[in-house]
């Protein structure tokens, strides 16, 4: 196995550390995204990416690590898109397009900032790319309470959520209070997304939000198995990218790694198309096959 | 034809009003279903019939009047409800029995439970619509009748004693519109629920209906076809003159002479009216 797990892999802290953070937002960021692609909100969870920007360059700006802000920008970005939004799904739209805005220019006016002061380096790289190789173990019991945290809140939502994505008009008849529980929602969101930031960067936890989902949903028929399959598929890649980018060390002559997020975008995009490769039968064929 | 148990209503509505803003939706509605009976709420597209199912289910609050539900036996004042066009999307990874299921408790919080009993219990249901065979495909897969009856599968789950249907026959072709009344009509009479259904054409509910409520302008007649179903009484809810035809076991409603209002009447009067 030596062509695959080069010397000292499984011996370093850092790809430890790496492989646990990995690990825990890949999983997070998959169930908390079928809902994302179910609900059509992959805009919405775009636009909380880029507040978490804003948030986690205005943490460093300010001396706090940078999962504080991805969150707690996340929370209120979440909060203002709501508070904006209305009903209709063309104005959730433009509240998320204002938001987004707004927070994409504080966002450059921080890392702006953080560059100037220079008492970080690699500040943007670090909060836009991911810093997982460089992430002090002691985040570790932070992430693992978050993550949990996420996980939980879905869990509690889980029926009523279902049901008000079917049908609001049902749900709403049924007595489910729809605008709280997609409210809720939203926090679980912008958790999950201050997760993958730390692990793969802002720009790119998009594609840990949708790409693993919307690779279950194309093989999947029941929420149960959808959501098993996007977990494993959020696990895999993560995992496999930070390997890759680990190996990448040796790969060349210059002895520069490469980026972990390349390989975990890479390997999402193949996850999706190998998915749908997989589905070309039309699907009441093989329904009628498991009958 | 309908069956009055102890002559108790399941719903009783009371001068109902809902303004919204200066347009005066419902004007004074006032009816009421008795158990096991099958209503059709008959009117054009525009008269009122959704928001009137709204006030019915508690999303609409009426400027004025009253909504009586009768509750159960166990307390629970739970009407089923489908509502129309329902749009199921096709990446939705449920399937039609896991849709059923959410019908017992999917508005409860926390995670979907599993029981031998309530996998019968959703069977059973699957059968009483006839949905079965497609019990394991994806909702967003089936067509539109299909879903339809999986709809009210999931509505009539948690034992409803009244059964909304919006529109259910929109959107099918002719054969499926038959189909569906007859397997609504089986409802009724084999679940022990009333249905009160809207649709804009009465003609084929008549054979099933066991009374008609007919919305025009904001305003319901309710009572038997016969009674319901004559000029005196329609020309009162429309605010002008219109004739009652019966040809071929059809009943037409058109407009009397002077009035340019046809084209919103309850029937396919534009056939036969010039």
């Amino acid at each position: 196995m030596h062509w695959l797990f080069e010397p000292g892999f499984f011996s370093s802290g850092p790809v430890h550390v790496a492989l646990v953070i990995g690990g825990v937002s890949g999983v997070v960021s998959a169930l908390v995204g079928v809902f994302t692609v179910v609900r059509g909100q992959a805009f919405g969870g775009h636009a909380l990416t880029d507040v978490s920007t804003a948030g986690g360059s205005g943490a460093l700006l300010l001396g706090l690590t940078p999962l504080t802000g991805f969150v707690a920008g996340g929370l209120l970005g979440g909060a203002a898109m709501e508070a904006l939004g209305t009903e209709h799904e063309r104005g959730r739209d433009v509240a998320t397009g204002i938001v987004l805005g707004a927070a994409t220019g504080l966002a450059a006016l921080f890392l702006y900032l953080d560059a100037t002061s220079g008492a970080t380096s690699g500040t943007a790289q670090q909060v836009l790319f991911g810093s997982i190789f460089v992430v002090q173990s002691s985040i570790l019991p932070a992430v693992v309470v978050l993550a949990a945290l996420t996980v939980a809140l879905v869990a509690a939502l889980y029926r009523p959520l279902v049901l008000s994505t079917v049908s609001p008009e049902i749900a709403a008849a049924r007595g489910v209070r729809v605008r709280l529980i997609g409210v809720l929602y939203m926090a679980a969101l912008a958790m999950s997304v201050g997760l993958s930031s730390l692990t793969i960067g802002t720009v790119l936890s998009t594609a840990l939000l949708i790409g693993p989902p919307a690779a279950a949903l194309q093989i999947t028929r029941s929420m149960g198995r959808a959501l098993l399959a996007a977990a494993l598929i959020g696990v895999a890649t993560t995992w496999l990218g930070v390997l890759l980018s680990y190996d990448s060390f040796d790969w060349g002559s210059s002895h520069e790694a490469m980026p972990v997020s390349f390989f975990v975008v890479a390997l999402v995009f193949a996850a999706y198309l190998a998915a749908g490769v997989s589905r070309r039968r039309p699907a009441r064929l093989r329904d009628a096959e498991v009958r | 034809m309908s069956t009055h148990q102890h002559g108790s209503e399941v719903l009783h509505l009371e001068g109902i009003d809902v303004w919204f803003g200066e347009r005066h939706i419902l004007d004074s509605v006032s009816f009421a279903i008795q158990p096991g009976e099958f209503t059709g709420l008959i009117g054009a597209n525009g008269a009122g019939k959704t928001t009137l199912f709204r006030v019915i289910l508690g999303l609409q609050r009426p400027s004025a009047g009253t909504v009586h539900i009768e509750p159960d036996a166990s307390g629970h004042r739970s009407v089923g409800y489908v509502p129309q066009k329902t749009h199921l999307a096709r990446d939705i990874p449920l399937r039609a029995r896991d849709l059923v299921a959410l019908g017992i408790d999917g508005h409860r919080l926390g995670l979907p439970r599993r029981s031998s009993a309530r996998t019968r219990a959703v069977d059973e249901m699957l059968d009483a619509v006839d949905a079965r065979r497609f019990a394991n495909a994806r909702v967003g897969e089936l067509s539109g009748g299909e879903q339809q009856r999986v709809l009210i599968a999931h509505a009539l789950i948690s034992r409803p004693r009244l059964l909304l249907l919006d529109e259910p026959l929109a959107n099918l072709d002719l054969g499926s519109v038959e189909e569906m009344i007859r397997l609504i009509d089986r409802i009724v009479r084999e679940q022990d629920v009333a249905v009160l259904l809207s649709a804009h054409e009465m003609n084929p509910l008549l054979p099933v209906m066991d009374r008609i409520a007919y919305i025009a302008g904001g305003r319901v007649a309710s009572g038997t076809t016969e009674e319901v179903v004559r000029p005196s009484v329609l020309s009162g809810l429309y605010g002008h003159h219109v004739d009652v035809v019966r040809v071929h076991g059809r009943v037409l409603v058109v407009a009397g002479p002077g009035s340019h209002d046809e084209e919103h009447l309850a029937s396919d009067a534009a056939h036969v009216f010039p």
